[in-house]
């Protein structure tokens, strides 16, 4: 069968059981397109701004675990998912980005919608590709799959030049059952030696935790966390990136951890003597100061990843694989053994953690006239029953979500923890709803992010994806007050939004549903009436109290036992 | 400290600016860098001279073996190892000097490969620090030009660093 190179590309994406493409057209993509239009397998949505499509690809890959895939034309349309790019990147999200290219005798002349994407991406992907002959072009995908789903996951770029999609130039379409990469084999089982030296400092431990992030999720070790939580009995507390691979219900969960985690998971840290780190990366957001950082403790560290053992922090027991396999590893070997901790020792500890959970560091005023953007989450929490997806954009409305909803499944908060990028949760929210249409969608947002992918309300409209916006409306940006507000004498320099657009109407304009509250009485009856409307997005502005802030907090330069406490706690306490 | 690390990637267009581009955005010092195919032309070979704190040198290999087109790497500092430089210097010589050139290029086993009435070019090889040691004999005031290949290296006995 001879084909085109545009053919290729969908062919060798079927074969790699792809749903879904989010892209915008354009001029080096012509032909792709052209293929595109006479084939029925792959559905193309066509996003507004080629951002929004990296987002949605990525929304989807975080909650499905399945590669997200865009495409996207030459020079600004390239540069336009650098963003998507890098979110993916630092959060190690699978994704394949296809980008269009001048044609070859033109690459290098400044010709028109020209930009050197492989040069412009290279930080910010896990690799890419520029496909030099049509013959590559196959194994190129190929490969792009294998390397963006295995190890460390990540996003891979494939730069196309457009006379290589030519219709009248074709091949025989071969795809590649294997791909052998000689520089590139990912290790997967933990060494057994080292897997053991871990299991005896955890039986040993007297004042153990074990600190889980987004790795257990995207290493599918939520069910093996688990089972070794409740096996040890240990307290367990997760990243902003984690959530979810370990259920926040449970008893032994005591929190996020981190710059807005809770007091209790902190002090633990800070407290600890062995301290099991399954998929985290020690990012500076979770360790406060690192001179501080858990002084007692001998720290064993699993990460697929080899550099992020021993990069911030110094490990005493590295063990570098899949981090389900060697938590399975871990089981088998922790089943072989009748030592555990201490039972005094562990009670003890256990009493001094519910000491500092007693603290309730995430109290806030629950009798304050206005909407505090706290019960916002929990009444959204109450009314979806904690099964929603929750996407977020950045800032303390992604604090709050990260602290108020328990989620108790993986993939199910996906948030940009890593670049921390406005504009994320609109996008993501739908990639997610594509690929999970009979579940709730929700994006916690604030009037700061939802305008920087905003236009991605008419892909919504387009393609029938009736999620919930829940903008926390408080009319600041509201993280950058928070620390004007702490660190430079309440200088709100910027932090205002001033000119706000009317959600409502704005809603209404994209063919949504817009309803405003400001009282913290209607915000149940609300919040149940968008979720109620199951065929329609519902954009739901609510207006907070403006100046609250989120607490608890380690602030820069302290460490974990140096948390701040909301200052006017007595008063709701 | 100083580190000499080898590197064998694949030989691809681009392959060597992941490399220089890691190390710029993660702030790795590079002392030198040299590049050149092997005898199996599909491989490229690296030597990168590096300084840092352990850590950072730590760090430096890890990311660097990261880049899905390096297939090996090798910190040549751990074991005992060979490195040569390669130095071609343009000198004045005139008058006295002439002789005196040729006589310093003799003792650091350095070859004359280029004459003049007025200059030599001579082509020294050995480590760095033999090749500092020769521009700082022969004097500033003679050296017209300097051109250095930046170190190459490997390790002494048998072990070798192929695919």
């Amino acid at each position: 069968m001879e084909l085109s190179g545009g053919e290729i590309l969908f062919a060798s994406l079927k074969e790699e059981g792809v749903e879904f493409i989010f892209g915008y057209p354009g001029g080096a993509v012509l032909h792709i397109y052209d293929a595109l239009y006479k084939q029925d397998e792959i559905k193309h949505i066509l996003v507004r701004h080629e951002q929004g499509a990296s987002h949605a690809a990525d929304g989807y890959a975080r909650a499905t675990g399945k590669p997200g895939v865009c495409l996207v034309t030459s020079g600004p349309g390239a540069t336009n998912v650098v963003t998507g790019l890098a979110t993916a990147h630092m959060d190690s999200i699978p994704m394949v980005v296809i980008t269009g290219q001048v044609h070859q005798d033109m690459i290098g002349t400044d010709a028109f919608q020209e930009c050197d994407i492989i040069g412009i991406s290279r930080p910010c992907v896990k690799h890419n590709f520029l496909v030099s002959s049509l013959e590559d072009l196959a194994p190129t995908i190929k490969k792009a799959f294998h390397i963006a789903t295995t190890g460390r996951p990540g996003p891979v770029l494939i730069d196309i030049p457009k006379n290589l999609t030519a219709p009248e130039v074709r091949i025989p379409f071969v795809y590649p059952k294997e791909v052998e990469l000689r520089s590139y084999n990912p290790v997967t089982g933990g060494h057994l030696g080292q897997v053991r030296k871990a299991i005896d400092q955890l039986v040993i431990a007297k004042r153990p935790v074990i600190y889980f992030g987004g790795g257990a999720v995207q290493g599918e070790a939520s069910e093996q966390l688990t089972r070794l939580g409740h096996e040890l009995g240990y307290p367990v507390t997760g990243t902003l990136m984690g959530l979810g691979a370990y259920p926040s219900t449970d008893d032994l969960f005591i929190g996020m951890l981190g710059m807005h985690g809770t007091y209790e998971a902190n002090m633990a840290m800070h407290e600890c003597d062995v301290l099991l780190a399954v998929g985290a990366r020690f990012d500076d957001r979770v360790t406060g100061q690192l001179k501080t950082f858990c002084p007692h403790a001998r720290v064993i560290h699993i990460d697929i990843d080899p550099a992020s053992i021993a990069k911030n922090v110094a490990v005493d027991v590295p063990i570098v694989g899949d981090v389900g396999r060697v938590l399975t590893e871990m089981l088998a070997c922790l089943a072989e053994t009748n030592q555990r901790a201490e039972s005094d020792e562990l009670a003890a500890w256990w009493q001094q953690i519910n000491v500092w959970r007693d603290v309730d560091s995430y109290a806030y005023d629950r009798k304050s006239d206005t909407i505090k953007p706290q019960r916002v989450i929990e009444v959204m929490y109450e009314v979806t029953k904690g099964e929603a997806y929750v996407t977020s954009d950045v800032g303390q409305h992604q604090m709050f979500a990260a602290q108020f909803y328990k989620f108790d499944k993986p993939r199910r908060w996906i948030n940009s923890g890593g670049l921390g990028t406005m504009g994320f949760g609109l996008p993501a929210a739908f990639g997610v709803k594509m690929a999970f249409p009979d579940s709730d969608v929700a994006c916690v947002t604030g009037e700061g992010s939802i305008q920087m992918c905003i236009q991605e309300l008419a892909t919504c409209k387009q393609y029938n994806a009736p999620i919930k916006i829940l903008n926390l409306n408080n009319g600041y940006l509201g993280m950058v007050r928070q620390w004007q507000e702490f660190n430079y004498e309440s200088r709100y320099s910027s932090s205002y939004v001033d000119a706000l657009p009317d959600f409502v109407k704005l809603a209404e304009a994209y063919g949504h549903v817009g309803i405003q509250i400001d009282k913290p009485a209607d915000l149940e009856g609300a919040i149940r009436e968008a979720f109620a409307q199951k065929d329609r997005l519902v954009f739901l502005d609510i207006l907070t109290d403006t100046e609250e802030n989120v607490y608890p907090m380690i602030e820069a330069g302290k460490g974990h036992h140096e948390m701040r406490l909301n200052p006017k706690r007595s008063e709701f306490i | 400290m100083r580190h000499t690390i080898s590197i064998l990637i694949e030989n691809e267009a681009g392959a060597l600016s992941r490399v220089a581009g890691l190390y710029s955005s993660r702030g790795y010092n590079i002392e030198s860098l040299t590049v050149a195919p092997t005898d199996d032309a599909s491989l490229s070979r690296m030597t990168i001279v590096t300084s840092g704190p352990e850590h950072v040198i730590e760090q430096i290999t890890k990311q660097t073996n990261k880049l899905i087109e390096v297939v090996k790497v090798v910190d040549l500092t751990d074991t005992a190892h060979v490195t040569r430089e390669l130095m071609l210097v343009k000198l004045q010589a005139v008058g006295a000097a002439r002789e005196e050139v040729k006589r310093l290029a003799d003792i650091f086993r350095g070859k004359i490969v280029d004459v003049t009435e007025s200059s030599y070019v001579v082509e020294i090889t050995g480590e760095c620090t033999k090749l500092d040691a020769f521009l700082s004999a022969v004097g500033q005031s003679q050296i017209l030009e300097v051109v250095r290949s930046g170190a190459t290296g490997m390790a002494r006995g048998e072990k070798s660093l192929k695919v």
